[in-house]
């Protein structure tokens, strides 16, 4: 017998008869729904992610390249890389960006590895959403989103829309039906890297990115 | 002490004999800076954790949630784990199984060997611990480098971590900076946290960037979807399973929650029990090695899935509650015995309440037969516990597994490890006199009539106490006499 059928048969020879009742999240969760608007749901999301020392600016579908360029050369970055591909890597000019190169992700990590870790000052993704209890927002790797490209530059900058923050993470995954298909890796991220290792004292920037910009698209005319 | 040096440092595991776990607890509660350094923080994490519940119904509703979910994962623990194994499977990753230590290390350096590794990463793993898997690896010519800033500096002093969640709990900043000046070639000496943590950084970066493997624990394991979920805020643990081109995820088999929703409360109780955070900075769910579509992430996944005494507590129906524990570390936090003693005085991989209700099933009773009484049993740590383990009920538990007499069908390896003939006599003459009126009445006749015959020494009583007397007279004497 293998390891995996001992372990099995030990379990099996003790599992109970009947499995418990199915537990449902949803009933916790809707005796505290809150009745939002967008509005609302987008200052917490706020109030949530500076808590953990992240910067937030909120633009709109228009303007939001602009803004990205100006924080790009007030941070003085001098690489910024993105995923190629996609509808908001396509918004981005180089004319815009003045001393900031930029550079779309091109070919396979290996390749790139060492400039990730050496060259590049700045990560930009796009997110898929948010969630206003926490602060977090969500990021699914694919072509377009690369996981190293919010892990490994000093900065990341994310694009977040504001149609698509969630109230808390059970709506996001019940909303979206996570369940049904996840990319090879999932992500919420709350903020820049950070430790409290050393004599509980909070440094920012342990391994991942020192800041998380947080870039908002929010409906033209309420931009802040 | 079975020739191990005694320092509040460098515990190796499994050599915790009774008299082995006196002597520390003993050197712990005299050390001042230790206690001190852990009474400062177990008063913060408990500050920030009761910030992080300021509505009791809210605490009481999740509470109630994450428990229900753990006892349902378990009532189903074969058939998830056959769920788990097929989506995993199905979605590229290879699952291992492992009934002992020896097991899981010979399964990773097998996958070390095959990718001719020299140098494995770890994220926070306290399965590896458990295991002593870093030693298993370097044994066979294999480098094992933390990468958790508080395993980093552990590991760099030689040291176990102290605490589940803050490894290196008990060194003060002064002690690391000088630490960080002896060991990492060209560093001076600075207390400075910020500039210590920029150390590692960039010491660590180097070596994600070189290593062959990186190495993670898992907070929860997904069955409907086949995800391993991981719970970070330093993004090393993002680092280990992204960069190398294998990672090599480790978990004990009670990890496993059937439903992708089921892991939402689980999660946010979690990291609010365990520091007090509403999330922490990183959640990562991974469902498989890099896929066509995708740019980056390792080629290769594995999971180990180590029993290690599991399967013994899942057997009893009792014990089987120990297996609800999400590692949160809240239950030492709020532990009186952990505050004085810190987590290296116990000798074992998991310090504090939850250690002293998995290790016996890990090392057998044996030798963990008096890690159950190093508790005043005040119930803080079951009040704490976000899945509510009843831990001082499993605690009385297992000092009556140690101290009875031992029997043909024992619940645990290493029953009656405690059993004292003379002693159990002597309980059972107390019962008798105790419980028949007649031999009661003679006996505390005979004790207040010879009340100057009491021993003035008294075990481990009188070290501290005065000697305990029969009073001079009865109350039953006493109370005739009233009018
Ligand atoms: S026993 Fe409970 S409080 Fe202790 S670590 Fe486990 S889940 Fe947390």
């Amino acid at each position: 017998m293998s390891a995996r059928d001992r372990i099995l048969a030990k379990l099996r020879a003790a599992q109970p008869a009947q499995p418990n009742a199915l537990p449902d999240p949803a009933e916790h969760y809707a005796t505290r729904a809150r009745n939002e608007s967008k509005a609302d749901r987008l200052a917490r999301f706020r109030t949530g992610i500076e808590g953990f020392h992240a910067e937030v600016h909120v633009s709109t579908a228009a303007d939001w390249p602009d803004l990205l360029a100006s924080l790009c050369a007030q941070k003085q970055i001098g690489t910024l890389m993105y995923g190629a591909d996609t509808p908001a890597g396509a918004r981005l000019h180089a004319t815009g960006f003045g001393a900031t190169a930029l550079r779309p992700w091109q070919g396979e990590f290996e390749q790139l590895k060492a400039d990730l870790f050496h060259t590049v000052d700045a990560g930009f993704t796009q997110t898929r959403g948010a969630i206003a209890e926490t602060g977090s927002l969500i990021v699914w790797a694919s072509a377009a989103a690369p996981r190293t490209l919010s892990l490994v530059p000093p900065i990341h900058f994310a694009l977040l829309d504001a149609n698509h923050i969630h109230p808390t993470f059970f709506d996001a995954l019940r909303a979206e039906n996570w369940a049904a298909g996840l990319p090879t890796n999932a992500l919420l991220i709350s903020g820049p890297s950070k430790t409290a290792d050393i004599q509980q004292t909070l440094a920012y920037g342990a391994h991942g990115p020192k800041e998380l910009v947080v870039i908002v698209i929010n409906a033209e005319g309420d931009a802040q | 002490m079975n020739g191990q040096t005694h320092t509040t440092a460098g515990q190796p595991i499994a050599i915790v004999s009774a008299q082995a776990l006196r002597e520390r607890m003993h050197a712990a509660v005299n050390d001042p800076h230790l206690r001190q350094s852990f009474r400062g923080a177990m008063d913060f994490l408990m500050a920030k954790r009761l910030a992080q519940f300021p509505d009791e119904s809210e605490l009481v509703s999740l509470r109630s949630l994450s428990e229900a979910i753990r006892q349902y994962s378990l009532s189903k623990l074969p058939d998830l784990l056959e769920q788990l194994e097929a989506n995993l499977t199905r979605n590229g990753v290879k699952v291992h199984w492992a009934e002992t230590p020896e097991e899981a290390n010979a399964i990773m350096l097998g996958i070390a060997q095959a990718h001719r590794a020299r140098l494995i990463v770890k994220g926070k793993s306290m399965v590896s611990e458990e295991i002593e898997f870093n030693h298993a690896m370097e044994a066979a010519g294999v480098g094992a480098l933390e990468s958790d800033m508080g395993e980093y500096i552990v590991q760099l002093a030689g040291e176990k971590p102290s605490h589940i969640i803050m490894p290196a709990i008990h060194q003060t900043k002064q002690q690391i900076a000088k630490l960080f000046a002896e060991k990492i070639p060209g560093v001076d000496y600075t207390d400075n946290v910020d500039a210590l943590i920029q150390i590692g950084r960039r010491v660590l970066r180097e070596k994600f960037e070189v290593a062959d493997i990186g190495l993670s624990g898992v907070n929860f394991a997904v069955a409907e979807t086949g995800t391993l979920c991981l719970v970070e805020n330093e993004g090393n643990g993002r680092m280990c399973t992204t960069v190398p081109k294998v990672h090599i995820a480790i978990t004990g088999i009670e990890k496993v929650v059937e439903k992708l929703e089921h892991v939402a409360p689980l999660y946010s109780i979690l990291t609010r029990s365990a520091t007090g955070q509403a999330v922490s900075t990183y959640f990562n769910l991974i469902s498989g090695p890099r896929r066509s579509d995708d740019r980056d992430g390792p080629e290769e996944v594995h999971l180990v899935l180590l029993d290690n005494g599991r399967s013994q507590a899942y057997a009893d129906e009792q014990l089987r509650k120990t297996l609800q524990c999400i590692r949160c570390g809240a239950c030492m936090n709020h532990c009186p015995v952990y505050t004085r003693i810190g987590g290296h005085a116990y000798g074992t991989t998991y310090p504090g309440p939850i250690g002293k209700i998995v290790s016996p099933h890990m090392m057998g009773l044996e030798q963990t037969h008096l890690l159950p009484t190093a508790s005043s049993l005040c119930g803080a740590c079951g009040e704490v516990c976000p899945v509510k383990i009843p831990i001082p009920e499993l605690l009385i538990r297992l000092r009556g597994e140690a101290n009875s007499a031992p029997h043909a069908h024992p619940a645990m390896v290493g029953q009656g490890a405690a059993y004292d003939p003379k002693i159990s006599l002597l309980w059972r003459i107390w019962a008798r006199v105790y419980g028949h009126p007649a031999a009661y009445r003679a006996f505390s006749w005979l004790a207040t009539r010879f009340r100057a015959l009491t021993p003035r020494k008294q075990g481990g009583w009188t070290v501290a106490r005065t000697p305990l007397q029969p009073a001079p007279r009865r109350l039953r004497d006493m109370l005739k006499e009233r009018p």
